[in-house]
């Protein structure tokens, strides 16, 4: 077997071990050719292969829509649920109580998390559940032929013989997820693989809640001039914030502050994300009142800016705050589960 | 003031009863109060009295959907027979609230000892001369017996709360309910850091006794001592299933507020809190109050898929919201618990009301070919081993199993030998380890290796490679891949009902007493109790019955043969379709079908014997010669309440002239 054919598992504590690369892997994409999501999932691949991702400890949850099919596509060594439509958020929290050494993969689209699911989004971002939440954003219903998501452009056409045009706003995704309480949010772009794979990099390695907003243009719906979910519109207007990097920490590499031009957010777990500034004006990713005034500027100057925007590393996660056992609670043996005769007794007296 | 006449004092009222009123049987208290008055607590000294005088003893608080303000009424009833169902027609009334003072006056029956605060404003004079009408000095009493204390600002407050204790100590008397029991309850009623509080309310229920004592002739209400409650406990059926949620070992239970399932949540939080922590003091549990019983659901799922033993909580609303969730993880195979309170729908309802309108909707919830296990506990000891049953069971099955209780078993005081503790340890279902795959070589999610309908499933987190697989709520195939094959999905969905048959082999049996009489009775959950009562009402009248009491969906073949053996069944229920009789009719052969009667009661009250016996001793008379007058049946049923209609149940008449008519046989 070649030596590029296997990728280290590295867990804190744990020895290294190899799997092969097709643990990463998973079945033919069904979605159409050119789909925007087929290359987050790919991006996806890279970046679990990158930081070393256990994926039997890594579970894949989504809700319904073409974005959730997508976990049928990567970590084939990971189990997979494709749960209910805008539910994935519950789905999520619940695998995260009953086995707390997950890693979870939230995969949804803009139905699935703007319309249908907003509140269970919001209140999962509200507990700080520890989920990578990937948001495949590209504006439409892809599976039920391109009616309008809540994320749609106002007075977007309507991809259907004699189809109004979108008479609402849409729903920033990164303000809602920054006012609802996400300790990490992003925006990407699907055709942005430099950007896309560190910033799932660090996702992955944050404590809490990680949204990543990906617009990911429906190249059969809504890949239309003047579309602000199309390829062509988001390549010429992105406007990355940074240049990021992460440093895992197992690497332990001295890291050199440099003032004025980068800046860095230490995670939990003690790696650091890198961040030097680009075009854009330096932009502090710890402060929330100002994540969100770059983001209502962004929509009056027309701008699609991307990278990290919010992180507060500092927060304990939803798991934590439950004060459990180490030991999963799905591992828990009957001792555990099951208090004395002499405790039924004494609470009988009670009674 | 007053305008009800005080009965003249008599001298030397303190003497026992005459022969010519007799100890009595069964003794019914109903207090009309208003809610949030603080009259729980002495309510539930008059049942833990009578309790602990060895008499047993039951409680029914018909309260509303409120927190201060509307009327409310306590029942307490003690039987010498062990009846502990709904009477309709108390022997003793107190009339605590002016709002339903009159209405409650009303509907007293003749011959009914009442006592009412001399305080009201309703004019109560004149409305009856066939009930002995008493008027207590209340709030005299409870000043005295708790003066003003000089600079405390909830004194008012307080006060309002200990004059409920005079109808206490004047009940006790009354009725012969002892003093030093009394004493005891109070006590009991305020422990720890509020036991201060319990010698102002004991000093009232004992003004309230002393004033009785000399004021009150002897009442036709007294009850005796007995020794049927040792080794008894008296509980809800919600702190019973938050008992099975502890000692069944969940280990995450989600939920939503909403009457009445609520308290079942927060007594197992405590007691999660209390007895599931290890050495460290870390939980071995994890409690969420989600942001909806969409939520609530969609976690226990999660925990569920991943391994949990998870379990949630709710009533009828909150049912509706969780079906699409329970489809999901019937279709997909996730073990969780549901716990339906059910209440008073449709819609709203009746939010503080009892009702067996769910039942159906349990079985079938969710779209398409869904069917489920339900559990149905009738009383709170059932409600303790089916909340561990249950949550063994969807293990064992990996499907969502629900228990069905009810507002009147869950929110009420019912007397229980001590639970026992489970004799087996938790149920794991086939769960295959690491090495287990190792050993096999091979694994397949949906294949229905032991021919049971029930397949193996993995965790996530478990290190091998053949562990993963993809759930999902899409058509799949043994493999848990997608698929739309026609074949693939009958095999599939034909392997969910064969695993339902295993599944109903497992259940708990029907409860069956029978004698070959010709007529029966079913029922199910806490319609029991008004069975047992309206069976020995029924034979006292001169009809003999057999009974079998259903404790699981889908029904055991039991049940079909039950109905086989008898002429005419009456199926007893508490839901205005006869929704388990209607599942009856679907599995049942067309021969037995016609033998069924439905016996319903739906008006939001919890089912009295009567609704029971007398709709069947009306059908059974035309058919039975040597019948005894209906006298030997209760005279009540004329209860309003204070809601303005009657409590005549009309769904009992559905005996003559309902869908399914006696059998012609």
């Amino acid at each position: 077997m070649a030596a590029e054919a296997t990728v280290m598992v590295r867990e804190p504590g744990r020895e290294p071990f190899a799997l092969p690369v097709l643990a990463y892997q998973g079945s033919a994409s069904t979605l159409c050719k050119g789909c925007g999501h087929n290359s987050i999932t790919s991006a996806l691949i890279d970046a679990c292969k990158q930081v070393g991702l256990n994926p039997y400890r890594t579970v894949k949850i989504s809700g319904i829509g073409c974005s959730s099919k997508t976990p049928a596509y990567f970590l084939q060594y990971s189990h997979g649920f494709n749960s209910l439509h805008g539910r994935m958020p519950s789905v999520a929290t619940g695998a995260a109580l009953a086995n707390r050494w997950l890693t979870i993969l939230g995969i949804s689209g803009d139905g699935d998390t703007a319309n249908i699911g907003l509140g269970q989004f919001k209140h999962a971002c509200r507990r700080n559940v520890p989920i990578v939440y990937l948001v495949e954003n590209n504006g439409c219903y892809g599976l039920t032929k391109g009616q309008f998501s809540a994320t749609a452009d106002l007075n977007a056409p309507l991809r259907r013989p004699g189809g109004e045009t979108n008479p609402t706003p849409p729903f920033d995704l990164c303000l809602e997820a920054i006012a609802a309480g996400a300790t990490f949010v992003a925006r990407s772009f699907a055709g942005d693989r430099k950007q896309l794979v560190p910033l799932l990099k660090a996702a992955l390695h944050h404590r809490g809640l990680a949204l990543l907003d990906i617009i990911s243009p429906c190249v059969t719906f809504n890949d239309f001039v003047g579309s602000t979910k199309s390829w062509d519109w988001a390549k010429e207007h992105e406007e990355p914030l940074h240049e990021i990097g992460l440093i895992e920490r197992r690497e332990e590499i001295a890291i050199e502050q440099e003032p004025g031009q980068s800046r860095q957010v230490t995670l939990h777990d003690g790696s650091i994300i890198t961040l030097r500034a680009l075009h854009h004006e330096e932009h502090d990713v710890r402060d929330r009142a100002g994540a969100v005034r770059l983001l209502w500027e962004s929509h009056a100057n027309d701008e699609f800016v991307t990278g990290l925007i919010y992180a507060d590393p500092d927060r304990p996660d939803y798991v934590e705050q439950q004060h459990l056992v180490e030991t999963p609670l799905a591992f828990l043996d009957d001792a555990a589960l099951r208090p004395g005769p002499e405790v039924l007794s004494a609470l009988m007296d009670r009674f | 003031m007053a305008s009800a006449p005080i009965a003249e004092p008599r001298a030397g009222a303190r003497r026992p009863s005459p022969p010519s009123r007799p100890i009595l049987d069964d003794l019914a208290i109903r207090v009309a109060t208003v809610n949030g008055s603080g009259s729980q607590s002495a309510n539930l000294v008059l049942v833990r009295a009578l309790h602990a005088m060895g008499i047993p003893a039951a409680a029914k608080n018909i309260f509303p959907s409120n927190i201060e303000g509307l009327p409310t009424w306590f029942l307490v009833r003690a039987s010498r027979r062990g009846y502990v169902g709904f009477r309709d027609d108390p022997d003793v009334l107190v009339l605590m609230n002016d709002q339903t003072a009159a209405d409650d006056l009303r509907s007293a029956r003749p011959g009914c000892v009442v006592f009412h605060r001399d305080d009201l404003k309703t004019p109560l004079a004149g409305l009856r001369d066939d009930v002995d009408l008493f008027a207590v000095p209340c709030a005299r009493l409870a000043e005295e017996a708790y003066p003003p204390v000089a600079g405390d600002p909830s004194y008012r407050d307080k006060l309002r709360k200990v004059v409920n204790m005079v109808y206490v100590g004047v009940v006790a008397s009354a009725c012969g309910i002892g003093l030093e029991e009394v004493r005891g309850a109070i006590r009991r009623q305020f422990p720890g850091r509020k036991a201060k509080a319990a010698e102002p309310n004991i000093r009232a229920a004992e003004a309230g006794f002393a004033w009785a004592e000399e004021h009150l002739p002897p009442l036709p209400v007294r009850v005796e001592r007995q020794d049927q409650t040792a080794g008894t406990i008296l509980i809800e059926g919600n702190q019973a299933c938050a008992l099975g949620v502890l000692f069944g070992g969940a280990s995450v239970l989600t939920w939503y507020p909403i009457t009445p399932s609520s308290s079942l949540a927060e007594y197992a939080e405590d007691l999660l809190k209390d007895h599931r922590l290890s050495a460290d003091g870390k939980a071995t549990f994890a409690i969420v109050q989600a942001e909806d019983e969409l939520a609530a659901i969609g976690m226990a799922v999660g925990a569920g898929w991943a391994g949990a033993r998870a379990i949630t909580a709710t009533s009828g609303p909150g049912i509706s919201l969780m079906a699409e969730f329970v489809g999901l993880a019937y279709f997909a195979e996730i073990p969780v618990v549901i716990i339906d309170v059910e209440r008073m729908g449709p819609s709203t309802g009746l939010p503080t009301r009892t009702n067996q309108g769910d039942i159906l909707k349990l079985h079938l919830l969710g779209h398409g070919d869904c069917r489920h296990v339900v559990l149905i506990p009738g009383s709170v000891a059932e409600c303790f081993e089916m909340t561990i049953e249950a949550l063994d069971l969807a293990q064992e099955f990996q499907t969502p199993v629900f228990v069905a209780t009810d507002l009147d078993l869950g929110m009420n005081l019912w007397m229980s030998p001590r639970f026992a503790y489970p004799s087996r340890p938790l149920s794991r279902g086939k769960v295959l380890s690491a090495a287990d795959l190792e050993r096999l070589g091979a694994f397949e999610r949906y294949k229905d290796v032991d021919g049971d309908g029930v397949c193996y499933r993995t965790l996530p987190g478990t290190e091998h490679p053949l562990a993963a697989y993809f759930t999902r709520g899409t058509g799949h195939n043994e493999k848990s891949g997608y698929s739309e094959r026609p074949d693939d999905w009958k095999r599939n969905i034909d392997r969910l009902a064969r695993k339902l048959e295993t599944a109903r082999g497992r259940l708990p049996k029907p409860v069956i007493e029978e004698a070959g009489h010709a007529v029966g009775i079913i029922a199910y959950g806490t319609s029991h109790w008004a069975v047992v009562e309206a069976r020995d009402q029924l034979r006292e009248a001169g009809v003999e019955t057999d009974y079998c009491r259903i404790l699981a969906l889908p029904v055991d073949e039991a049940v079909a043969g039950f109905v086989g053996r008898h002429e005419r069944v009456y199926v007893v229920e508490q839901n205005r379709d006869g929704q388990v009789g209607f599942l009856l009719h679907g599995t049942l052969e067309g021969h037995l079908i016609p033998r069924l009667i439905p016996v319903l009661h739906y008006d939001g009250t919890p089912i009295p014997a009567s609704a029971i016996a007398r709709p069947i001793l009306d059908r059974e008379r035309p058919l039975i010669s040597d019948l005894t007058p209906d006298s030997a049946l209760h005279a009540g049923d004329h209860g309003a309440m204070g809601v303005g209609g009657t409590s005549v149940p009309q769904g009992a008449a559905g005996a003559p002239g309902a869908p399914t008519g006696p059998s012609a046989e």
